[in-house]
């Protein structure tokens, strides 16, 4: 039995997160690599260790042997703590046998126990999905000061893109009226983020409820929320202002990772005061030789650049050969591009090697037909032979052979 | 022998007075090195990647930038339960005098450390050389010899330091004759890198006949005393290994470093050389910016240019600021249009606008830390 917490964390990082395809064949969505030297997973961690919230449950349950590794103790994220502390939960055996997690409101529900654990009265619900800083000790701060069941973190979209979120309509006091899930035409550009600050009481109670209903798809935007809703229960909307992306697609994926090299999206991770954490190698400095470029890029520890990088994200330990030319693309862990090869508007997964010669992705401005361009990707350890031409939105899981017609 | 019956020793002190304004506040092994670590760093990890996990690092002054670098031992495994990272500054003020008197006085103030501990055997290192060596290759050499002592040694330029052992003849392997550098020599020859196995009880004895003879030189009077009347046996390592002597050949072995040999060598040999970990983000090269033969470690924010030099973490070359042949330590900022070529700068060192400071490659300028120009 632990102390008695204020609030905990429950981190859902259970997903496959399909739309990513190839790149979470054998690893979960939150344990995928962003930034050079960052997964997912660091942003949901660091920022409750950030907020003071020092007891997170990671919900894992798709391919997670990654993602356990990764995780550990929790030591990098200051995780590691006498009383509280990162848990990992996977679903287990219990007396009336065992079941995979339903759902989102169904992983919470099979883990009461842990929660009771540490009586918390608050319970944070983080999806593992998200690149954003939040500090959730504000969110519950704007949670008790308005005595909610539950508050719903929320952020202004843009109008042209609200239909693809989950929208919330909300009154002057931040009080929710209704909810919209993916309209097509919206009534409210106020999205919600995935992020829940729950008075534990309530939710335990509605996660008892749910689980008895028939026909429940046991999901928290779909069941749990509208029923807190119905029954007429405090809910609120906390707004959030600053730099929030899901990264549950290709392009989103490449969108958010060149983010960091564009001023104009608002995301710092250099801030000192707002660390985001995450487990480290020992890596020696990144090497750029005398023949090399480097233009408006991210380069991770254990690189050796002998090419030409631009607007790109290079993470650790790959290797540029001479002539190589890598721009608009991010190309993840151990990948090597050899001899005059060229890597445009793609993603590299980790350990992929493109051949000398090849050509993977293609540049949006010299296609003729826009809607049949998209990000490339080559999955993990691939090999691309020398000379290949990957196509535009092309996602390659098998090696290609040098010479073969694409 | 298994890794762990080996106790490590390591010398943080050793030769500190040779790097002028880089160690008044530091220890040797605090200095930084390469772009990401600090020299004690290959010492420890030569050892934690051997399998050794008990490590007392001796320590006799300027130890607080130690301290806060090594921490519990956590970075290089060390943060044990029983065992781990020994941190052995003096004990008292009583023994400070037989820590300035060298190797054998701060061993002599440690016999405490060497009888508590159980292993049976011991490697002792400095951190002046620079190096990534298997020790495990080396104890298993040192048993197959059947050796009582065994050296490891390097060819090459011979290190102006005080009591520099050289190996002057050796057979299979059998150390029969060495003799101590003078301080004119010149030219390369068999150099003792200073990392040494024995047997604990060995040590021991040494130390204690060494107590007895009242005796001043570890090298003098333990090793080269006992050539003859002991199984010496030397381990030539033929990789990098610098030996640093001076701020001279500092700057050199940073630069040997632009060299993906070396590089490969010291980073890329399979075992890694661990470091105090930060949390930075890995570097952002601006647009303008320019960047050639050169090592830059993450945190760095790069918009100006680079060349031939070796970057630490968490610095800012501005927009229009030029560095060449520079080792610039950890948060330095190179304001624009300022210049530097063939300069040391040590942490925290502020270059503002427009300043302009040139040393020459065989005479460097060293700014001390926390220096504003």
């Amino acid at each position: 039995m632990g102390a008695k917490k204020e609030c905990i964390a429950m981190l859902l990082a259970g997903g496959q997160g399909s739309r990513l395809g190839i790149l979470t064949h054998a690893i979960a969505k939150p344990a995928v690599p962003y930034g050079g030297k960052y997964r997912i997973i660091d942003f949901p961690l660091s920022n409750c260790t950030n907020s003071g919230i020092d007891t997170v449950g990671v919900l894992t349950q798709y391919q997670p042997l990654a993602l356990n590794e990764y995780i550990g103790s929790g030591q990098p994220w200051d995780l590691d703590r006498m009383d509280g502390g990162v848990h990992i939960l996977s679903p287990y055996q219990q007396i009336k046998g065992s079941e995979w997690y339903k759902g989102t409101a169904n992983a919470i529900y099979q883990n009461i126990n842990f929660i009771d654990r540490y009586d918390p009265e608050y319970v944070a619900v983080l999806s593992g999905d998200h690149i954003y800083k939040m500090d959730y000790s504000e969110m519950l701060a704007f949670h008790k000061e308005h005595d909610a069941a539950c508050t719903i973190a929320m952020m202004e979209v843009p109008w042209e893109e609200a239909s693809r979120f989950g929208l919330m309509l909300v009154d002057d006091t931040g009080v929710i009226t209704e909810f919209e899930e993916k309209p097509k035409n919206p009534r409210s550009n106020k999205a919600s983020m995935g992020v829940y600050m729950f008075t534990w009481k309530k939710l335990r109670a509605y996660l008892i409820a749910d689980e008895a209903k028939e026909g429940s798809s046991n999901d928290f935007g779909k069941d749990v929320i509208p029923a807190m809703h119905n029954a007429g229960e405090r809910m609120f909307a906390y707004r959030f202002d600053g730099y929030w992306k899901d990264v549950g697609t290709i392009d989103s994926l490449w969108e958010a990772n060149l983010d960091l090299l564009n001023p104009k999206a608002n995301i710092d991770l250099t801030d000192p005061d707002w660390r985001i954490y995450a487990k480290n190698s020992a890596l020696p400095p990144h090497f750029v030789s005398e023949k090399a470029t480097v233009q408006n890029s991210l380069v991770s520890g254990g690189c050796f650049i002998e090419g030409n990088i631009d607007y790109s994200v290079m993470f650790a330990n790959v290797t540029v050969e001479e002539g190589a030319n890598v721009r608009y693309s991010i190309v993840m862990p151990g990948a090597t591009i050899k001899k005059g090869a060229t890597v445009q508007y793609a993603m590299i997964a980790e350990d992929a090697v493109i051949e000398s010669g090849a050509v993977v992705g293609e540049d949006p401005e010299q296609i003729e037909d826009l809607a049949n361009w998209g990000v490339t990707v080559i999955g993990s350890k691939v090999n691309i032979g020398e000379n290949v031409k990957i196509p535009a939105k092309a996602m390659i899981a098998e090696d290609v052979k040098g010479g073969d017609a694409q | 022998m298994r890794a762990n019956n080996i106790l490590g020793i390591i010398f943080a002190n050793a030769y500190d007075n040779v790097l002028g304004g880089m160690t008044a506040p530091r220890a040797m092994g605090s200095v930084p090195f390469g772009g990401a670590y600090r020299l004690v760093d290959f010492t420890l990890s030569n050892m934690v990647n051997a399998g050794i996990d008990k490590v007392g690092v001796i320590t006799s002054n300027n130890y607080q930038s130690l301290m806060d670098h090594l921490g519990n031992g956590k970075p290089w495994d060390l943060a044990r339960k029983h065992d781990g990272l020994f941190f052995l500054p003096p004990f008292s003020a009583q023994e400070l005098e037989r820590y300035n008197s060298g190797r054998l006085g701060a061993l002599q103030n440690n016999t405490q450390f060497l009888e508590m501990s159980n292993e049976e055997y011991v490697v002792m290192s400095d951190c002046n050389a620079v190096l990534n060596i298997d020790l495990r290759e080396v104890c298993r050499y040192h048993q197959e010899k059947n050796a009582d002592i065994t050296m490891v040694y390097r060819y090459g330029a011979v290190p102006k330091l005080p009591n520099r052992l050289l190996i002057d003849e050796i057979t299979d392997g059998r150390v029969t004759a060495m003799s101590i550098a003078t301080a004119d020599r010149e030219g390369e020859a068999n150099c003792a890198a200073n990392i040494t196995v024995m047997r604990k009880s060995l040590l021991e004895s040494l130390l204690r006949e060494a107590n007895a003879s009242n005796a001043a030189s570890f090298e003098r009077d333990v090793l080269l005393k006992n050539v003859a009347n002991l199984r010496i046996f030397g381990y030539e390592f033929k990789e990098f290994c610098p030996i640093i002597d001076s701020i001279q050949t500092y700057f050199d072995a940073n630069f040997a470093l632009l060299d993906a040999v070396n590089q490969k060598q010291l980073f890329g040999c399979g075992r890694p050389v661990y470091t105090k970990v930060y949390d930075d983000m890995p570097v952002i090269y601006g647009l303008g910016s320019d960047v050639k033969n050169s090592l830059v470690a993450d945190g760095c924010v790069i918009d100006g240019v680079v060349e031939n030099s070796i970057v630490f973490r968490n610095c800012r070359i501005a927009k229009g600021a030029v560095v060449r042949n520079c080792v610039v330590m950890p948060s330095g900022f190179v304001a624009d249009d300022a210049s530097l070529t063939n300069c040391i700068l040590d942490k925290d060192v502020t270059i503002r606008s427009g300043r302009a400071l040139a040393g020459a490659d065989t005479y460097p300028v060293y700014l001390a830390k926390g220096i504003r120009v």
